[in-house]
């Protein structure tokens, strides 16, 4: 089974695998530096559950659960890192 | 004039008042124009103060500036128009948010560009630079928010990083002036020729891709000889860019390589309303 | 064919061939370089990166208890800090600026003996009016201006961006709306402009629209004034300024509340379509340089707003020292624009002299309270011995009785007219910059007419329950 974005919980980490979304969207998460092979951590949520902040290539951007939902990944284990 | 020798920057050649004179917004007939590009929140309109004069709002969140800000200086008797423009995360994509500095950077023929980047996170403010450096080869990289970097433990080393871009590569604390007049001369040097740029480009495509391109540079060559960016306005029609296209169409892309500023600039987005 | 339409065409061409895939590349190639020039260029103390302090005050500033509760004291306190910190300066400005400097204009129109209606207009119009925006306006601002910027430089706002983000999206709206609303608060002017960084034309609208629900400064200092003259005195005097600065921060959050509904109802209505994209960069915590801000804010805000200000105040103070003076039989012209507005003022739970005010003060919010004031004592009985259109220096305990027995305002009145002060039309500039922005006459319209309606509705149901089980 594939995992999305929106499944990694806080404090782990994970790479990016494929984006599912198109267009617009997909263009806007590439300018974000969220792309195939990129690593990420999930670092806290908002107090009402949604979005997410991750840090990705040293920022923090904080992704919508709808728009995790639409980005696939790997975990990374802990003792890879 | 005195001519002590004196630590202070304030009193050192490069920012003595002979050779810098901060105008504010009073600029007509500017010798150079330099454009202030970089990612969201790096410090270009501090930057941009530092230089003018002038009182930009600032503040730490990205898309503080919306619309592009104009002020002028005399630096060892050149005038100097500069244009504040807003963040922009990549020159790629198509959002009417980061229009006006895209539509700027390709259209508005600026003599340098300053790309103000964060030292704290260079790898991200790269993609942006490395996209500059495609479309024009006098560029200057402002390293910014240098106190930032230290306080978290990171150190760039701007020799090597100049020497890898091709261009100046100038560290600052720019909310705290420091580096703005190596920064001068760094762009006056590049204005006028005395150092001569070896733009990065990015050549790894794939194959078939770096054939398409080549194809493409030569058609557009063929109609514009004297264009002093074909690959970058190849890379953006097989992307179907629609303001490139449409620059094509209405035959001003041509004035590009006669040094004009071709663009209508917009200020304010237009709002095409739903409904 | 010619060689513009040859280049287009190979293109096309070309994109056919190299299909979707094309974009990823070139972004990928390039990310693929800047990763490996980075990697060339920076090196990391490992020790320090540890010190993870940023991380940690981040979590704490979204936690689900703390982050709201640090968020209500952040806005409770830098008002209170308003509040409490402009009344002395305050008082001393109206000291200085309305008895002093106003005797003192008199004694000299005296000595060159100028007629009776020139120095009545110059003086106890343009001047006092002026005067009494500077008075009022003045504390407050230099203080809450240098600590919302503070808040601005060291990173904050965005956080509560984030905090709220989810609500947002429930109304349909953008999630960078947060931010141009926090850009209201300043001024709705800006923060109108500041919309532009919401790409999708739909929620861009929605955050114009809905923009004015933010209090800005205009309408600060006249909301400051009324919790502090009247609603703090439903509390025993040591607690008088906690209960005034929490009256502010209920309807600045009621601001936010209207802001969430309106939003909801458009895109429900005249504005639907799909939520777009939403991410947002979290800047990183920077130490706020105080000195530098205070400097700024005190000379940028502080000052441009004071300026706009009083060049609205003294056309303003003309126009109404000339229609308190000038009479039409035994009434004076604010007179009869009183009486016939005071049905529908009652109505609303205010009374003629409010709405008034507000007409006068479409130009400036910011001389609605003095207005009110210089109105209510034309027009009562003169308890205190003012001459028409004389807006007269005041402390807040007669302003209190002023308005309570000249006035006959209530607590419902004073409530009402802070509803009336957060839910009525965007000031001149501010609608002028909706046009610019939109070039569309029904939107400008609307998102000035908008909250117009809503302040009649709503008050109208405050005054209309109040009746009914006070
Ligand atoms: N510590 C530190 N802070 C800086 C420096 N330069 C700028 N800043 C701060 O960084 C924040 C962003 O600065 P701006 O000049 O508004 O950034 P910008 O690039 O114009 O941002 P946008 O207009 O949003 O793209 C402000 O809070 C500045 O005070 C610096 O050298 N050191
Ligand atoms: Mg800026």
């Amino acid at each position: 089974m594939t995992l999305t974005l929106d499944q990694l919980k806080i404090g782990q980490e994970a790479v990016i695998t494929k984006l599912v979304c198109t267009g617009i969207t997909r263009r806007r998460m590439m300018d974000l530096g969220i792309l195939p092979g990129t690593h990420l951590q999930a670092e806290f949520i908002s107090p009402l559950g949604d979005p997410i902040a991750y840090r990705v290539r040293e920022a923090l951007i904080a992704l919508r659960h709808e728009q995790a939902s639409q980005i696939e990944m790997i975990l990374v284990e802990e003792s890879e890192v | 004039m005195t001519t002590d020798i004196a630590v202070d920057c304030r009193t050192c050649p490069a920012y003595n008042a002979a050779a810098l004179k901060k105008l504010g917004m009073n600029v007509e007939e500017a010798d150079y124009i330099i454009a202030l590009a970089g990612n969201p929140n790096t410090g270009k309109s501090t930057v941009f103060n530092a230089l003018t004069g002038l009182r930009q709002h600032v503040g730490n969140w990205p898309g503080k500036t919306v619309a592009r800000a104009e002020g002028g200086l005399i630096f060892n008797d050149n005038q100097y128009k500069l244009v504040d423009l807003p963040g922009t995360y990549s020159l790629l994509s198509t959002s009417t948010d980061e229009e006006i500095a895209r539509d700027f950077l390709l259209f508005g023929q600026p003599s340098v560009t300053v790309v103000v980047v964060d030292a704290t996170r260079l790898e991200r403010n790269l993609n942006l630079t490395l996209q500059i450096l495609e479309i024009t080869e006098s560029v200057v990289v402002a390293l910014n928010l240098i106190d930032e970097a230290q306080r978290h433990g990171i150190e760039v080393n701007e020799r090597q990083l100049s020497r890898q871009l091709g261009v100046p590569v100038i560290p600052m604390v720019a909310r705290r002036k420091q580096g703005i007049p190596e920064l001068l001369q760094a762009i006056e040097a590049v204005a006028k020729g005395d150092y001569v740029t070896r733009p990065h480009r990015t050549r790894q495509y794939d194959t078939r891709l770096e054939k398409a391109l080549e194809a493409m540079v030569q058609t557009i060559e063929q109609t514009y000889p004297d264009l002093p960016n074909p690959r970058w306005v190849a890379l953006r029609l097989l992307d179907g860019d629609a303001s490139i296209e449409e620059a094509i169409r209405e035959h001003r892309l041509g004035d590009l390589s006669r040094g004009k500023s071709v663009v209508p600039i917009a200020d304010t987005i237009s709002l095409e309303v739903v409904s | 064919m010619n060689a513009q339409t040859d280049i287009l065409q190979t293109a096309k061409h070309f994109q056919k061939e190299l299909g979707e895939e094309y974009h990823d590349k070139v972004v990928e190639a390039i990310y693929a370089d800047a990763a490996r020039i980075a990697d060339n260029c920076v090196s990391r103390d490992a020790q320090k990166a540890k010190l993870n302090f940023d991380t940690a005050l981040d979590k704490a500033l979204t936690h689900p208890i703390g982050g709201f509760l640090v968020m209500g004291l952040m806005f409770f306190i830098v008002f209170w800090l308003t509040i409490s910190g402009a009344n002395i300066p305050s008082q001393i400005l109206a000291d200085l600026l309305l008895d002093k400097a106003y005797y003192g204009l008199h004694g000299i129109a005296t000595a060159l003996s100028a007629p009776d209606w020139l120095s009545g207009f110059l003086i106890d119009g343009v001047y006092l009016a002026t005067a009494w925006v500077v008075a009022v306006m003045l504390p407050p601002m230099a203080i809450f201006f240098p600590l919302f910027t503070l808040l601005e430089d060291f990173g904050y706002l965005p956080r509560v961006a984030f905090n709220l983000d989810k609500l947002f999206a429930r109304t349909g709206a953008h999630g960078k709306q947060s931010l141009s609303m926090m850009m209201g608060f300043g001024c709705n002017a800006a923060g109108v402009i500041s919309t532009r960084i919401i790409d999708s034309p739909r929620e861009r609208l929605i955050a114009i629209i809905t923009n004015n629900f933010s209090i800005c400064n205009g309408r600060w200092p006249t909301l400051i004034l009324i919790g502090t003259i009247f609603i703090s005195s439903t509390a025993p005097p040591i607690l008088a300024s906690f209960v005034a600065a929490l009256s502010v921060v209920a309807i600045a959050v009621l601001g936010i509340v209207t802001t969430l509904l309106v939003s909801w109802g458009l895109s429900k209505t005249w504005l639907k379509g799909e939520t777009s994209v939403f991410s947002l960069e979290l800047p990183p915590y920077r130490p706020p340089q105080i000195l530098q801000t205070l400097y700024t804010s005190v000379i940028d805000r502080t000052a441009i707003v004071l300026w706009r200000a009083v060049q609205m105040a003294a056309p303003a103070g003309a126009v109404i020292w000339l229609i308190s003076n000038i009479y039409l039989g035994d009434v004076s012209i604010a007179g009869y624009l009183v009486n016939f507005l005071n049905p529908l003022g009652l109505l609303l739970g205010m009374n003629g002299v409010i709405l008034l005010a507000y007409i006068v003060a479409i130009p400036a919010n910011e001389i609605v309270i003095p207005t009110i004031l210089m109105l209510t004592l034309t027009l009562g009985s003169n308890i205190v011995g003012a001459q028409s259109g004389v807006i007269l220096e005041l402390e807040n305990t007669q302003v209190y009785t002023v308005l309570t027995q000249v006035g006959g305002w209530t607590l419902l009145t004073a409530v009402n007219l802070m509803l009336f002060t957060l839910l009525h039309n965007p000031c001149s500039t501010t609608i002028l910059t909706i046009w610019n922005e939109t070039k569309n006459r029904k939107w400008t319209l609307i998102a000035s007419l908008l909250p117009v309606a809503l302040g009649l509705i709503v008050t109208f149901s405050t005054a209309t329950l109040y009746r009914l089980f006070m």
